[in-house]
């Protein structure tokens, strides 16, 4: 029960990040892999920022802020330079590798038990607890702020230059614009999740996003298929749903370290387990038709 | 409104495939005019309006709508005053955006898309009036993607859409080239109002020849990347469907 609550927890974690990549990749169209890096820029944002005692609303502002920065980078790659989105992803990921390595100053640092948000915003004595809760407040005002964004004009131009970019020049919506700030507002949430795991496993590790879009990814096409399954329209419908397919991963992945797969072998279960959501469908499709 | 002066344009310049769009163009279009654009594949109609909308830059001359120079103004700038229906139906509308949203974003052509919630119950009323008028039964569909639309509807309100916000010029590029008999019937119909209705600036390009003799004040045609003939409504009535045929046979 602890085990899945802990799980049910961390996937909470990472629902902004899945907010963020279905932002990406379902509503532009882009495919962002900055996430590896802009994670863990968020992860070190916050160490080092804790390290120093700032409050906390100013720690996690600083990580999204961070976050945003590294978007808005790929974004000026990918629009300026006219270089392929994935291109310009991995440009940014990889030179992040060194600022985060540079601003950590050492591979791995700890952070306090008693400064990290779930202890200083949880309102219980057990930790598991409070780890739920707050991750959980996070989500939900995280969740309700985007399908706001999304149903105002704003967010109207935002899904349509993913949709149809003709259409949005020809109706005053700067596309690339648009696209930096998609980029921006994704990698924010995605420094964001960086920022609450690495205050969930408390510590700050250079290594800890490597790896971490295909669990983004992953969980965002769990989420996908079942909207396209329950063929949900509604914006805030959709939201919840990747917020449960986030969730959805992490429990499958605990399952199988209880069925006794060693930890060690987690990259290549994940790595698996986003192959087969990819492609069953397109087998079973094909034989469909 | 518009005027174009000395517009050149060369695609893939010094390359093998080097092909030279417009030559030398001048065209000066008055206010209320509706000028329908002919000539045959590759003769710089669809570069010449494009131009004027600025999804193409011109390699040489200048562009003037309403007097004020757009040379280099990018195309999600002209769209204060230009409206545009193109000639895939796919290219004017949203696929995933319900019919609603797609007439709220061109309900804001002119206007910066804000952080606030557009769509009230007085914006789907009109919405749905609009609509109502095409008599195509859409009007009850409104929260339906506007993907699922065949392509006649879509068109269609792509051309209410144009109507939305307030325009000046109206360019339309071959909108119903795609489309059944019925479906284009509808779609030119509904130009015709909106372009009387609000004495819009038009430049509407076709390859029915009906349709060129029928619509519009002014008669232009293209050959080789330049304007061949350019007749007012009084010496286009002299013409006759086989001379315009002739215009295309060299």
């Amino acid at each position: 029960m602890i085990f899945y609550l802990t799980a049910l927890a961390l996937g909470l974690c990472l629902s902004a990040m899945g907010l963020g990549i279905f932002i990406t990749m379902k509503i532009f169209r882009i495919p962002d892999i900055t996430t590896d890096g802009s994670y863990t820029l968020g992860g070190v944002v916050t160490a080092i920022l804790l390290l120093r005692e700032w409050p906390m609303p100013a720690v996690i502002a600083a990580a999204m802020a961070a976050g945003s920065v590294a978007g808005v980078l790929t974004g000026l790659v990918h629009t300026r330079l006219k270089i392929d989105a994935l291109l310009s992803g991995i440009l940014v990921m990889t030179g992040l590798y060194s600022i985060n390595l540079n601003l950590l100053g050492r591979s791995n640092v700890p952070l306090n038990q008693e400064n990290v948000i779930f202890s200083t915003l949880g309102p219980f004595e057990d930790d598991i607890l409070n780890e739920f809760s707050v991750s959980l407040l996070i989500v939900v005002v995280l969740s309700a702020l985007l399908a706001y964004v999304l149903r105002t004009d704003f967010g109207l131009a935002m899904r349509a230059t993913g949709s149809s970019e003709t259409m949005t020049r020809a109706l005053g919506i700067n596309n690339n614009r648009m696209k930096i700030i998609g980029l921006a507002i994704a990698n924010a949430m995605t420094a964001l999740t960086g920022s609450l795991v690495a205050q969930y496993q408390r510590f700050t590790d250079i290594n800890m996003g490597i790896g971490i879009v295909l669990v983004g990814l992953g969980s965002v096409l769990i989420g996908d298929a079942l909207i396209q399954w329950l063929g949900l329209r509604r914006v805030w419908l959709q939201l919840l749903v990747i917020v449960a397919g986030c969730i959805l991963f992490q429990i499958v992945l605990a399952t199988s370290l209880t069925l006794g797969v060693d930890p060690s072998m987690i990259k290549l279960i994940t790595s698996l387990a986003v192959m087969a959501i990819v492609g069953i469908p397109r087998l079973v499709r094909r034989q469909a038709i | 409104m518009i005027e174009l002066s000395h517009i050149t344009k060369v695609f893939n310049r010094g390359e093998v495939n080097e092909v030279t769009a417009l030559k030398d163009v001048d065209l000066t279009i008055a206010k209320g005019d509706f000028v329908v654009l002919t000539g045959s594949n590759g003769s710089g109609k669809t570069t010449l309006l494009n131009v004027i909308s600025g999804a193409v830059l011109p390699g040489g001359g200048r562009v003037r709508i309403k007097g004020e120079d757009v040379t280099d103004m990018p195309e999600h700038r002209r769209s204060r005053w230009v409206a545009r229906v193109f000639q895939n139906p796919l290219g004017g509308t949203a696929p995933e955006l319900s019919i609603l949203d797609n007439f709220r974003l061109a309900a804001l052509r002119t206007q910066p898309k804000r952080l606030r919630i557009g769509i009230d119950d007085a914006f789907k009323k009109t919405v749905r009036e609009k609509i109502a008028g095409l008599g195509l039964g859409l009007e009850n569909k409104l929260q339906q993607p506007i993907g699922a639309l065949s392509g006649g509807q879509r068109q269609a309100l792509t051309m209410l859409m144009s109507a939305m916000d307030h325009t000046d010029i109206l360019l339309l590029d071959e909108p119903t080239a795609a489309l059944d008999p019925k479906s284009a019937e509808v779609v030119m119909q509904t130009a015709e109002k909106i372009v009387q209705a609000q004495e819009l600036t038009t430049v509407l390009i076709t390859h029915n020849l009906r349709d060129s003799l029928r619509y519009g004040n002014r008669l232009v045609h293209m050959h080789a990347g330049k304007i061949e003939y350019d007749l007012d409504a009084a010496a286009r009535q002299q013409l006759k469907m086989e001379d315009l045929y002739a215009w295309f046979e060299r």
